[in-house]
This record gives structure tokens, sequence and C-alpha cells, in this order.
């Protein structure tokens, strides 16, 4: 039992950290919003550093480490907003496809050459949740790849689209860093990845890995939050004094940094059970999303309301990271969503 | 020190738990047959269990050999508290003593006071109760007003005043106490921590009747009761420091081990489990609080594996101290109050004859949220202290 990162890991996540807060200010994100795209010079410098390849197999020029690896970078991406999908394209779509190059007698020459371009960072991806026609998928419009899934009479089958193969429409988010867009395709024997109960497996474990980065972009979010609103407290005066001073205020944002300073090892620890295959590994994921999500959500509620009016600004930068925390929390599968899956759990041990 | 993440215990760690487990197995009493700790009759069968305990060295684990433990690691520890509770084994009447009074009395007590106080402490002989609030000095623990008076022609201090809420205290053969030395001194700092034999001329004990009706806690009184030297602990004026070393073992690591909500969680999930059969749609209506309740539970024990694994790398827990009691308080609350639910007309039936495991559950959780600092005050620690804003 040591239940910590390593230094290694600490210094990695420390050097992220570094880098992003020089080239991912609010001003880098607010341009984001403005001309939103799906790689920036900031992305290729996170690949340069062998954060985007950090989940690829080592024979396609990544890392091929884990979560526990991962979820300290994805959390420093919450901590600033990063417009770009690390949590997705490498906490989602690349050990998705490292899971189909590493099984028995699979070349599929799409699957090596998207990882390689993960890694080179050439590629950024899209997830689709699951089989929704007609419905949006975050990060659809601008991503290089989309890996998409529909309901078979067989099961489910995952598809692999080039974004070139794949219009997509545009849908607008309250984030537009989110780029939504609903892909226009038609699956065929040509985009298929798998389909059958391989392809029940592996999107049931991806939706795990996805429960817990999402819920470490979550965690950083989180914490800018109440950073952010811990300082302004102890600068805003009233009644001559820092707002901040007052027990109203104080135990608002207790109560938000509690719920946050719990959410993190559930995240951690989900993360080391998946990266284990662990038996329990999906129910830790559910309680890291879930958890994750309520303490994002509890920051923003209470951030917004220490900040008063000026929160309510387009001009104050709290709204970056209210809005990402607000999206991120209804996907991949809200709180109640989780509870409901654990607590299905739970009763069939039973 | 650069080991990889692991939340296995080891092949050591796990064989001590099956010895723990086989000997509870043996040894532990069926659940709930012991008389309530907080009557006479409970208090001694109580006392007599933990002295079962400690003859086959089980009441102190992580104390060292000569003191009554087995010398094992805060790991060891909560493997041993998961089949305690596992087990359902009775509560721990020394608990005053062997998770608060004991953890600072290994940072601060000279041998001789170790050597005097831990062995009985380890087999019940001697159960500790806790003087610190007073009627006016309650959340404002720095505002008490009990004195020591220095007696030099006696070697030692005479004290006087009233302490009150003091769990275990109808029974208790022993009291810590902070007391006030030095008047004149700022208010944190003119007080002294010392150890009081209830059996000593001068105090009364006053039982104070608990909204379950049992005398879980009492008032004391004090009159020139005299304390010889050697039982301060720690410095003089320095009860302060001492009794915040103390209160970081009451809200921390110590006092609360996760097992405990695990075990409650898990049997929150077999009443919801057996309700469901019965009246479906009505119980249904908990499912999503059943989740969470389990889901705290189950962050708690994470949290402190964490915690654990940073003392054990030779760090130390802070003001997190404070994050932890607001939420093993809230837990403890959220999993009895949704077993009340699921059980709706029953769950106030209460009374002789009655096994009512999660109505008395529930009256005691609801303690949780008020002793060892009030939630409202370990709010404002985690404020000031984790977040940096301006005390007020």
């Amino acid at each position: 039992m040591h239940f910590a990162f390593t230094d290694q890991q600490l210094e990695f996540k420390a050097a992220v950290r570094q880098v992003l807060a020089k080239e991912c200010t609010t001003d880098e994100v607010r341009a984001a919003y403005d001309a939103p795209t799906a790689r920036s010079p900031r992305w290729q410098t996170l690949a340069d550093l062998g954060v985007t390849g950090l989940t690829v197999p080592e024979a396609y020029g990544g890392f091929g480490l884990g979560l526990v690896d991962l979820v300290p970078l994805v959390e420093e991406a919450g901590r600033v907003a990063l417009p770009e999908p690390l949590a997705t394209t490498t906490g989602i779509a690349a050990p998705l496809l490292a899971d189909l190059a590493t099984r028995s007698g699979s070349d599929d020459p799409r699957v090596a050459g998207w990882l390689s371009a993960i890694a080179s960072g050439a590629l950024t991806a899209a997830v689709a949740e699951g089989a929704r026609p007609g419905r949006p998928v975050a990060g659809a419009d601008g991503a290089d790849v989309l890996l998409l899934v529909v309901d078979d009479p067989d099961g489910r089958q995952l598809h692999g689209l080039d974004a070139a193969d794949c219009p997509v429409d545009p849908v607008s988010s309250l984030d537009p860093t989110r780029r939504l867009g609903t892909p226009g395709w038609q699956p065929s024997a040509a985009t298929l990845l798998t389909g059958g109960p391989d392809a029940g497996a592996l999107l049931a474990r991806t939706a795990d890995r996805a429960g817990v980065v999402i819920g470490a972009e979550l965690l950083g979010l989180a914490d800018a939050m109440v950073t952010l609103t811990a300082s302004y407290a102890k600068d805003r005066q009233q009644f001559g004094k820092p707002i901040g001073s007052f027990q109203a205020v104080k135990h608002l944002l207790a109560g938000a940094q509690v719920l946050l300073e719990f959410a993190r090892p559930v995240v951690y620890g989900a993360a080391w059970a998946l990266d284990q295959g662990a038996p329990d590994a999906s129910r830790a994921a559910s309680v890291a999303k879930a958890y994750a999500s309520e303490a994002a959500l509890e920051a923003a509620r209470v951030s917004l309301q220490v900040h008063g009016a000026i929160g309510y600004t387009w001009e104050c930068d709290l709204h970056l990271y209210l809005k990402r925390s607000w999206a991120l929390a209804e996907s991949w599968g809200t709180a109640a969503d989780h509870r409901a899956r654990l607590l299905d759990s739970l009763l069939a041990e039973r | 020190m650069d080991r990889p993440m692991d939340l296995h215990y080891t092949d050591a760690q796990e064989a001590f738990r099956a010895e723990a487990r086989a000997w509870l197995a043996d040894h532990a009493p069926a659940p709930r047959t012991l008389p309530s700790l907080d009557t006479a009759e409970g208090f001694e069968a109580h006392r007599a269990w933990e002295a079962e305990m400690a003859a086959d060295r089980w009441s102190v684990v992580s104390w060292p050999d000569e003191y009554g433990g087995r010398g094992v690691g805060i790991l060891e520890w909560l493997v041993f508290e998961e089949e305690y509770w596992r087990a359902q084994a009775p509560l721990r009447v020394s608990q005053n003593g062997v998770f608060l009074l004991a953890p600072t009395m290994f940072e601060f007590g000279t041998d001789a006071q170790k050597a005097r106080f831990l062995p009985p402490m380890a087999s019940a002989r001697e159960i500790w109760c806790q003087g610190w609030s007073e009627p006016d000095a309650g959340s404002d623990l720095a505002g008490i007003r009990s004195r020591a008076r220095r007696s030099d022609a006696e070697g030692g201090w005479v004290l006087s005043g009233q302490k009150t809420w003091a769990s275990r205290g109808a029974f208790a053969e022993w009291c810590f106490g902070l007391f006030r030395t030095d008047p004149e001194a700022e208010r944190h700092r003119g007080l002294t921590y010392f150890l009081v034999d209830m059996a000593t001329s001068g105090v009364t004990v006053r039982p104070i009747p608990q909204i379950d009706g049992e005398t879980g806690f009492a008032e004391l009184f004090f009159e020139d009761v005299f304390v010889p030297d050697d039982l301060v602990l720690g410095e003089i004026g320095k009860g302060w420091n001492v009794a915040m070393a103390t209160a970081g073992s009451e809200r921390g690591l110590s006092l609360r081990s996760p097992a405990r909500y695990s075990r409650a969680a898990d049997r929150l999930v077999d009443l919801y489990a057996e309700r469901l059969a019965d009246d479906p749609v009505r119980t249904a209506r908990s499912g999503d609080a059943v989740a969470q309740a389990w889901m705290d539970a189950e962050a708690y024990r994470l949290n402190t594996l964490w915690t654990a694994t940073r003392v054990l790398d030779g760090g130390s827990v802070g003001p997190e101290a404070s994050a932890n009691k607001i939420h093993w308080s809230q837990t403890d609350l959220a999993i009895h109050r949704t077993a009340l639910d699921l059980l709706g007309p029953e769950a106030e039936l209460h009374g002789d004859g009655v096994d009512a495991p999660w109505l008395d559950g529930y009256l005691f959780a609801l303690a949780g949220p008020i002793y060892a600092g009030t939630n409202e005050i370990q709010r404002n620690v985690v404020a000031e202290r984790m977040l940096g804003l301006p005390r007020g």
C-alpha cells in the first residue's frame, strides 16, 4: 500500500503546470472562444513534452503509460481550462486505440496511423459517448479523427473516420471550446473498427476511463475556481473588511474545498484501479465521476455566489471555468447516472 | 523514495488481517449483545471485553510492545479496524484514552507517564474522560475559566472550576483536562494540560442524561483538587499546543476509522435490498441517497489511505483534519438518515425490548457535527488555514 504519486509524476505535473500557466492564460482561452481550433501551437508544445502521447504505446512513438500518469496532467489542463481536447484525445481515444492495436492479430493500419499522430501532436480525436445518431459529439467540429458508435442487432459497433471522410455540422455550445458537432456519416465496412461482444467490452472500458479523466479535468477546474474565489474574497472589501473574513463566505468556500479534498483520492484511486484492471475498477470509475462532478458543480455554485455580480459578467474570468464545469459534469454520465450505476452493481452482488 | 502507486495491502498485512479475523471470530461477542456502554452495567461489560482483547494484545495494536501493543504501523491499524467493524465487535469504551490521549501522550508524555498510564489504558483497567468544554467555553475553547493555582508547598497544582460534556465522565477513573495556570497571559498561552484522578478529593461528578436517555456524558466539578507536578502533560502554559495535538487525533486519522462507515454503508445497501423486495416503489426513491452514502464512505476510505501514505512518507496532517471531521460526521449522518427513510414508519420504534440499531446509530451520528469542535468551527479552520482567508 502506497497511495501517492511518484516524485517523477509530480515533477512532470509541475512542469506541465508551468508551461500551461504561460501558454494558456485566460486571454488565450478567450481567444479560443472567438476562434476555436482543435490544435494550436500550445498543443504542439504538449506533444513535444510527451503529454499527448503519454498513453500511446511505445511502438507508436508514445510512452505507453497509464491513467495514473495522465491524471495529474489532465488536472493541470482543467486548472487553466485548456481549450484543446487533452482528456479526450490522450485519456479516452488513445487507450481505446491502443486496446484495438494490441489485440492479437490486429494490424489495422488506420489505428496505427492515428496512434502515431496522437503521439506526434498531429491529431486530436473526438469520441462519441454512445450510439446517439443525429446528436452532437464534443470536439467533433475540428477533430482529425472521430470514433463513433452505432447500435447493431449483434451489439454495439465502433467506427473510426478521418475528418476528411466525415462532414460535421457544427453545433454551438455555451462553452465554444467544446466544439460540438453532429457527424453526418454512414457506418460501413470501411469505417468499422470492431463489433459484437468485443466492442461492448471495449466501449465499457472506454466509458470507465472517460469517467476518470473527465473527473480529473473537473478536479482541476474546481481547484481553479476555489483558488480564484478565495483570492477575490481576500481582496474585495465590504463593511470595511475583506468579505473573506465573514463566516457566511468562509463556510461556502470551505464546503467546496472539503468536497474537492475528498474527490481527489477518489479519482486517483480509480485511475489506479483501471490501470490494474482491478475487478472493482468500473465501480471506482463511477464514484470518481460522480464525486468530481459534484465537487466541480459545488465549486462553481459557490464561486459565482461569492463573486456576486462581477462573477456574472463576461469580463470576469470565472465564467470560463463555470461553463466548462457545467458541460463536463453532464458528459460521460452525470453524478446521478453514476450513482444509479453503482447501486445496480452493489445490488447485483447481493 | 519513488515507489509507484499501489493500493494493495502487502502479503504480511493480509496475514495480519487473517490473524485478527480469526481471533475476533473466536472471541468477539455476538453483535449488539452487550448492554449500552453508557450504563453502569454496560460500562463494565465493555471494560471486560477490552481486557479480553488486551490479554491477547489486540486492544492497541499500533502501540509499542512494552505498553501492550504489537508495534504495527498505521496501515496495519486500519486493517485491524476493518476486521473489528466487520466482526461488528463492541464500541470501544476506552476510546477517549486509546485514540485521543494516547497519541498525545506518545508525543508529549514523559517516560514515567507513559509507563504509568499506557498499560492500564490498554487493558481498560483505567478508563479516561475528557475535561475540556465548560458551560461558557464550547466552540470558544480558549475561553475556559477553570483555574489551576500553584502550590509550591505541596509540589503541584490545585484545580477549581467546572467542566462539562465529558463523554464517559459518569464512570471513568481518570480525566485529561485543560486548566488556566496563568490568568494574566493571552488566553491561548495561559493553559496547561492535566491528568486528574477522578477519585481525588474535591472531584464531583454529575451525570447528564443524553438525548437517548442514557448517561453518556457528565458535568465535572473541581473544588480545590490537588494534582501533583508529575501529572502535568507537556509544559506549563503550553496546554493549548498539547490540546491541539489531541484535537488533531480526534478530527484526523485516529478516532474514526473508515471501516466504521464502510460497514455501515454496506449494511445500508443490505437494508435497501431487503426493503426493495417488500416495497419496491417507495424503496427505490431512496436509491440515490443509498448510493451517495456508500460513495461517501468509500471516499473516506480512500482519503484515509491517501493521508496515511503521506504520514508514512514523513508528512503531517494539518488543517486537513478539519476537512476530515466534516466529511466523516456528515457521512455518518447521511448513512443513518437514509436508513431511517428506508424504515419509514418503523424508524421510530425504540425502547424496551426493541433492537433499533439504525435509530441508535442516528442518535449517535447526530452528535458528530457537534463534538470535537463543531463543523462550523472546522469550516473556519479550512477557510483560514487551507484557503488563507482572513480571521474574522
